[in-house]
This record gives C-alpha cells, sequence and structure tokens, in this order.
C-alpha cells in the first residue's frame, strides 16, 4: 500500500517536488530561505517515490517563486518539479533547468583565482559547460568544476 | 575587424582574422624598424601595472609605448608589493583610470586581469595573469614563427619544460588552435598540460601527441619552444635536478633535429638552453625579444584606433 503523505496541501504558493532524497536543506539554503519568513514552510525527507525510491519535497505557502530563483536549485536537484499552486489548483508545472550563468552561489576551487581573494568585492560568476554531466566553468580563471564540487561547494555550513 | 577600445585578457577572445590584422601591422611597424612613429600615440599615457616582477615583460612595453611617443606610469616591484596589501584590486583599479587612458597588468592571480578590464573603463592588456594567460606573449611567438619560417600553418611544434604551470605556453596552445599545426607536448610526468587544456584543444581539433622525452620527437620538429622548469613545483629536489638535466637543449640533443629547425625561448632562461646553441641558426630567442616589440607597438596602437598613422 502507498504510504500516503502526511501534509496537506497548500491553497496559495509553490510547491518543489522530486528533491534528491537528504537535499531539501540545500536547496532551501539556495532559496535564501531560512524559516524566519512568516509564511509556513513544510519540508518533508525521505518521502516514498516510485520513480526515485525516497525524494524530497518542499512546499512553500503564500509565496510564488519565479523560475530564475528557482532554477538555481537544478544544481544539485537537476530532477525537482515546480509546481506552482493557486487555490488548491497547479495553474503552472515546470522542470528546473540550469541557469546558463550563475552568481554569487559557489566558490572557486582554485585558491589562485582572484575570486577568492580576500577584501576584493568580486562576484563569483560561473557559465555552464554541460548540464550532464553537470559542468562549470569559472568566469575569471577558466577552471572547470566538476559536478561533486559544487555539491561540496553548496552543502558547506549545512 | 578592430581592436579599437577593447581589452586584451585572452589568446581565446582572438579569431583567426584578428591574428592576421595583428601581424599586418606589426609587419609594417618591422618594415620601420620601430622608427619614426612617435606620431602614433603622443596624447596617450598607458598605466604599467606591475603587481608582480617581470623586468622584460615591462622593459618591453615601455620601451613600445615610448616609441609610438606615449607616456607611461605605474609601478612594480616592492611599490607594488605595498599597493597589494593595502587596497584591493578593484580600487587601484578605478584610481589609475583616472590618470591613464589605457592599463597594461601584469598579477600573480588568475582571471586577475579579466576581472580588472571587468571593472575598468579604459582597455587592459594582459600582461602576465597568474599561471593562466600571457597573451602578448603568445603574439610574439606566432609572430616569430610567422617570420622565421615563413607559415604558421602545416608546421610540427614541440613544446618542452612545464607545460602545467607556463602561461606562456597556455596562451601559445590557445592561440594555435586558430592555425593547422601539429603540436608535441613534451615533459615529465608532474608538468604535464592540464586537462582542461588538453580538453580545449580536442575541442577545437587540434592534433596534439604528449611525449616525456625530446629524443622521441625532436627529428620531426619544425619549432622547439622551451620553456623554464622551476625547482619549487618539486617536492624532491633530487627529482628536480634528474629532470632538469634530461631536458636541458644542447647541441647534442639537436643532433638529429631538422636543419631548420627553429628553437625559441619566452626568456629569462635559467640553463634549459646551453649557450652553445646561440650561435647556431637554430636559435631565435633574442629575435624573439625583438619581435615583441613589435607586436606590442601594434597592439598598442590598435587598441586606440591609430594603426592607420602607421605607414609601410
Ligand atoms: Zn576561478
Amino acid at each position: 500500500m502507498e504510504q500516503k503523505l502526511k501534509i496537506d496541501k497548500i491553497r496559495d504558493g509553490t510547491v518543489i517536488d522530486h528533491i534528491p532524497a537528504g537535499r531539501a536543506l540545500i536547496v532551501l539554503k539556495i532559496l535564501g530561505i531560512s524559516g524566519r519568513e512568516s509564511n509556513v514552510i513544510t519540508v518533508a525527507m525521505n518521502v516514498k517515490s516510485k520513480k526515485f525510491g525516497k525524494k524530497d519535497i518542499i512546499k512553500i505557502e503564500n509565496r510564488e517563486l519565479t523560475m530564475e530563483e528557482v532554477n538555481k536549485i537544478a544544481l544539485i536537484a537537476p530532477s525537482a518539479t515546480i509546481n506552482i499552486i493557486r487555490d488548491f489548483n497547479v495553474i503552472e508545472k515546470r522542470k528546473v533547468k540550469v541557469p546558463e550563468t550563475i552568481y554569487n552561489l559557489i566558490k572557486c576551487p582554485n585558491p589562485r583565482c582572484i575570486s577568492n581573494k580576500e577584501n576584493e568585492p568580486i562576484t563569483p560568476i560561473f557559465h555552464l559547460k554541460s548540464e550532464s554531466p553537470l559542468t562549470l566553468v569559472c568566469n575569471y580563471c577558466g577552471e572547470i568544476i566538476p559536478s561533486d564540487w559544487v555539491v561540496k561547494s553548496l552543502t558547506r555550513g549545512l | 575587424m578592430t581592436l579599437t577600445g577593447k581589452d586584451l585578457i585572452s589568446t581565446k577572445d582572438l579569431t583567426r582574422e584578428d591574428y592576421e590584422y595583428i601581424f599586418e601591422i606589426t609587419k609594417r611597424i618591422e618594415g620601420r624598424n620601430a622608427q619614426g612613429l612617435t606620431h602614433v600615440l603622443p596624447d596617450r599615457i598607458i598605466a604599467l601595472l606591475f603587481f608582480e616582477p617581470s623586468t622584460r615583460t615591462r622593459l618591453s612595453f615601455s620601451t613600445a609605448v615610448k616609441r609610438l611617443g606615449g607616456e607611461t606610469i605605474g609601478f612594480s616591484g616592492e611599490e607594488a608589493t605595498s599597493i597589494m596589501k593595502g587596497e584591493n584590486l578593484a580600487d587601484t583599479i578605478r584610481v589609475v583610470e583616472q590618470y591613464a587612458d589605457a592599463i597594461v597588468i601584469r598579477h600573480p592571480l588568475d582571471g586577475s586581469a579579466k576581472y580588472a578590464a571587468q571593472v575598468a573603463n579604459i582597455p587592459v592588456i594582459n600582461a602576465g595573469s597568474g599561471a593562466e594567460e600571457h597573451p602578448t606573449q603568445a603574439l610574439l611567438d606566432l609572430y616569430t614563427i610567422l617570420r622565421e619560417k615563413g607559415t604558421i600553418d602545416e608546421l610540427t611544434i614541440g613544446l618542452i619544460g612545464d607545460l602545467r604551470y607556463s602561461r606562456t605556453v597556455h596562451s601559445l596552445l590557445y592561440a594555435l588552435t586558430n592555425f593547422d599545426v601539429t603540436v608535441y607536448l613534451i615533459s615529465p610526468p608532474l608538468l604535464k598540460l592540464g586537462e582542461s587544456i588538453k580538453g580545449h584543444l580536442h575541442e577545437k581539433g587540434v592534433h596534439f601527441k604528449e611525449f616525456d622525452n625530446l629524443a622521441d620527437c625532436i627529428s620531426e620538429l619544425d619549432v622547439l619552444y622551451v620553456t623554464r622548469i622551476q625547482r619549487e613545483r618539486f617536492v624532491h629536489p633530487e627529482e628536480y635536478l634528474k629532470v632538469k638535466d634530461s631536458y636541458k637543449i644542447n647541441m647534442k640533443t639537436l643532433s638529429n633535429a631538422k636543419e631548420n629547425l627553429i628553437v625559441m625561448h619566452p626568456l629569462p632562461r635559467v640553463g634549459e638552453i646551453s649557450h652553445e646553441v646561440d650561435n647556431t641558426s637554430h636559435a631565435v630567442y633574442f629575435k624573439q625579444v625583438r619581435y615583441g616589440l613589435y607586436v606590442r607597438m601594434a597592439i598598442l596602437s590598435m587598441i586606440f584606433g591609430r594603426e592607420d598613422r602607421i605607414t609601410g
């Protein structure tokens, strides 16, 4: 028998589904959601899934995330789907896509890169080189960033 | 094609057409022996910001500006070190651009020139950024090959030494992707070319092969580009000494070479090429220095759109 998800449907807001199990907290961090916001945020981890075995789900009430905000999570949850909910109905369902340029999210692994210089007012910028396998290139030093570094860099401090 | 108002950060940004145009202007300057050109940039001030010591590149740029009638301001050595400690690079650039019309920058960090260009509203020329790139050196290397061999296409070019950390090698390889060449990469295992540049060569369809020993390919080469192997790259000093000796170019190494092989070096050398090679027709490394002056004069006049003032 299918396990029933023990969280209610939301009236308005955003549901992020099909997050790889265990990555919900990283997703929240990328989205800049700390829990200090006033709206209700529900996080479900290790939910049974036909497709993935296990998955995480995040429900954010009364806030419709833009694709620009949400695409960044494709870096660690490329399988995630975004459902925009209005009055209990899914009015929009989309897959996430890694943005062509990623600002201020990841640190360059090259210690000799100018973007790692202390006291420099520099925004780390990466360009998408390939989606699968996920490969980014540092805008400044040209270093190629493999996906495991991206995950490591994003999970730091969690 | 025009370089007017543009930055020169990476040889990756230049096309075959760009190279050919730069060489055309360079040839005009060479034809005049760099003389009588002080009317090209008489009203221009160029800032030479050398955050890392480099007497040769600085002398070359400084001479190029003066031969074009321009003035230089800037710093190097200890002064640069203290500026680096006291102020971030962005602020230094914003201050300097209030005085100068273009910036030439040498900096020890990777990506520094690109960042400086992003901050600055005036053209920035990369005179060496970290272990990453040194585009004007690559341009003068290519011009040397062109002048000494009459062509760049269809040559077999060997690069020997520290291929992993040499910015001149990196910029030269990016530049060579625009030409129909075969590249032999000769280095000890520790100093092999990085994967990302190899990937780039693959993408661009460059034919290249890796070798541990020069003896295995010297007879096929038209050009041998020698770089310095630095002691600090090695954990064990004995390993360094072994490698250093086996990569030394002398008359014996060259005995199997083609008669018209040219031997190049970005200088300074510290024993990679034996002095006995200097007096042979293989040696072109001092000519390279002279070509470098012409190339830098060409680039400086082009970023100000003044190349039409150089008549052949
Ligand atoms: Zn970097």
